[in-house]
């Protein structure tokens, strides 16, 4: 029951682990990216679609990443080239991805998908690549060149365009990457987590990944702390509430008082938990002014406007 | 000069069309939907839009429709609802149980305008009419079925929000599985959403995990009867024909057909002879169906439709005494049943389930 509790936690939280590293990429090269939500409704129509298509889920899962991407520069262009604001672009972005979505998806409603189906461990390769991703994202922005450029446009866009670092461009692979990301975990969602195209079917996660990369205060592993507190949480009050009385007295002292005192908690409050989680976490963090000012990308959703 | 004398005319049409009030006919009407979900939900607001459909298929140019979807319930509702007032609309349907009270106040504000309130109670105005479905005839049927098709005893029930609506259905759901298997059980888990696919399957993860064989469900969408397929054990549609996507799972499924209601209604406004009304049909009227049974042995189907024709029938009625309320109170003397009333207002288990209602 314990490894099924744990796939199930592994599970929910693999989609928000992946929109909210890519964000998180993108947040730390200075970009403000909210339309992460529309993002991953893309990828999940797409990885649908494809996989459909093709028969193969991994093929769907690509192409997943590809039109997440490919999204995510139409926010590139407005926000970098042309200088419009960031919170408002993303948030055009996640309507419209949502919007556009529905439309392309409207003849797979009602139709089952194909699954990717485990692997190793009762864990999908999502999941398994998404452990890869961390490693690669955490190493290559606090240990290679590239990775401090980007730090150094999110922190200085105008110190990094003096020593002649490409902000711009910069800018625009790390929206392309956090788009790659975002368009995964829709992919996770539509070929995973629940094989089927629905429209909206990513009911808020996309919100969750940006409020998980805040929680993490942009700290790779931290992301994955956050994602995998937020499914077990999700997951435990659902369990805590399928539990009968007697399986409850059967667990080992002290769980069989903790869950017991848990299942008398209404389940609206246990729902909210993981919001609550999050606010809370959220409120130390900003508590503490310096540890605030050290992680915070300094130009985060600034514009920039190369003047020389 | 010759515009406005158009415009006056015009006017004075409009005029004479309010003075003739509810019995005046129309030759136009436009009905809108505000819906809780998305039209792809393949659930409870797909089956709404199916009916809108229908609406434009029987009415032809005689109607103009419009919806909105994913509207939230609440305060955010009564924006919406109002937007369509002031957009034209002649009737609005306001499709889900949180939407009352913000349908209530738009009505009051725009008495011009029919507002239709699904499974709600509340009718402050001339102009409110409420309408809903027994779903809940459905239920008992599927506890029937599931009574006698469990390994386990153990029932999961992946439940919504603790509103009347749902608690009739656990209750119903209850009684039918009862009255064929004395040792059933049912587990109930609040998932606090109508509609977010990856929580519903997790919800029903949870239940199987902790030795649920049969899966059913007052969400949205098909999430669970995917995960009942996954771990191989069995599961009931919900609002749709969900057979696609359990085709050795679904054992049935409530479908819900609003179509003919909301033809009748339209057609009463354009003919003249709309009246505010509160609906409530169930197997009788069509209005509620049960999908194809399937994957179960043939006495357990014979059961089940004989159930389902009892029902329809009103030979049987699953809120029939003697029946006690979870804390022993009495709820029903033997040979009464309950008064719509009471069911439409349904805040308690009845005897023998498990676990606190939340409030």
């Amino acid at each position: 029951m314990l490894e099924a509790i744990l796939i199930s936690i592994a599970t929910a939280a693999t989609p928000l682990f992946l929109a909210a590293i890519g964000e998180l990429v993108a947040e730390r090269a200075g970009v403000l990216n909210l339309g992460v939500e529309g993002m991953m409704a893309m990828g999940a129509v797409t990885g649908f679609g494809v996989g459909l298509a093709t028969g193969s889920p991994a093929i769907g899962a690509l192409a997943a990443i590809v039109v997440g991407a490919v999204f995510s520069q139409l926010f590139a262009f407005l926000t970098l080239t042309l200088a419009s604001n960031q919170v408002a672009t993303g948030l055009a972005l996640t309507l419209l991805g949502l919007g556009i979505s529905g439309q392309i998806g409207e003849a797979y409603v009602g139709q089952p998908g194909i699954r990717m189906g485990p692997v190793f461990l009762g864990l999908d390769p999502i999941f398994w690549f998404s452990l890869l991703l961390l490693v690669a994202v955490a190493w290559f922005l606090f240990h290679t060149k590239p990775g401090l450029k980007i730090r150094a446009v999110g922190d200085s866009h105008v110190s990094a365009h003096a020593l002649g670092v490409p902000v711009i461009a910069i800018r625009y692979g790390a929206v392309a990457f956090g788009g790659a990301c975002a368009g995964l975990a829709g992919a996770y969602l539509s070929l995973v987590y629940t094989p089927q195209w629905v429209e909206a079917m990513t009911s808020g996660r996309g919100w969750i990944a940006l409020a998980l990369v805040v929680f993490a205060s942009w700290r790779p592993v931290r992301v994955l702390v956050g994602a995998w507190l937020f499914g077990a949480i999700t997951i435990g009050q659902l369990q805590v509430q399928a539990m009968s009385l007697s399986t409850i007295t059967g667990l080992p002292a002290p769980f069989d008082s903790i869950v017991g005192a848990l299942k008398a908690v209404p389940s609206q409050f246990l729902s909210s938990l993981p919001y609550l989680a999050t606010v809370l976490v959220l409120v130390l963090i900003s508590r503490n002014r310096r540890l605030a000012l050290v992680n915070t990308p300094a130009s985060l959703g600034q514009p920039f406007v190369p003047d020389r | 000069m010759k515009r406005l004398t158009t415009l006056l005319a015009a006017s004075a049409a409009i005029v004479f069309a309010s003075a003739g009030g509810a019995a005046a006919q129309m030759d136009k009407v436009k009905a809108c939907f505000i819906y809780v979900g998305p039209v792809g939900d393949f659930g409870w607001s797909y089956q709404h839009d199916q009916g809108r459909q229908q609406v434009e298929e029987e009415l032809g140019d005689k109607v103009e429709t419009a919806f909105l979807e994913s509207v939230p319930e609440g305060a955010d509702a009564e924006r919406a609802i109002e937007r369509f007032a002031r957009s034209g609309c002649n009737i609005i349907f306001t499709t889900s149980f949180g939407y009352m009270d913000a349908t209530n106040a738009v009505a009051g504000r725009f008495p011009d305008v029919k507002f239709e309130h699904a499974t709600g109670y509340k009718r402050e105005h001339d102009n409110v009419s409420t309408y809903n479905s027994k779903f809940y005839e459905g239920r008992y049927v599927q506890g029937v079925i599931a009574g006698q098709l469990t390994e386990s005893n153990t029932i999961g029930y992946i439940a919504s929000f603790p509103i009347p609506e749902v608690v009739r259905g656990i209750n119903s759901f209850y009684i039918g599985a009862k009255s064929v298997n004395p040792d059933i059980k049912v587990n109930v888990v609040w998932a606090n959403t109508w509609f977010d696919p990856g929580k519903e399957a997790d919800a029903a993860k949870a239940l199987v995990d902790q030795g649920a064989d049969i899966i059913t469900q007052h969400t949205d969408s098909t999430a669970p009867m995917q995960v009942a397929a996954d771990r191989g054990i069995k599961a009931f549609g919900q609002a749709s024909d969900m057979i696609n996507f359990g085709p050795e799972t679904q054992l049935t499924a409530i479908v819900d057909d609003w179509g003919p209601y909301y033809v009748e209604r339209v057609k009463a406004l354009l003919d003249g002879n709309y009246e505010q009304s509160d609906t409530w049909h169930g197997f009788a009227e069509g209005n509620v169906r049960m999908a194809p049974y399937t994957n179960m042995p043939d006495d357990v189907k014979a059961d089940a439709e004989e159930a389902e024709k009892k029902i329809t029938s009103d030979e049987l009625e699953p809120f029939s005494g003697p029946l006690k309320k979870q804390d022993g109170s009495d709820f029903l003397a033997e040979g009464t049943r309950a008064d719509d009333g009471t069911l439409l207002g349904m805040n308690f288990y009845v005897e023998g389930i498990e676990g606190d209602l939340p409030k």
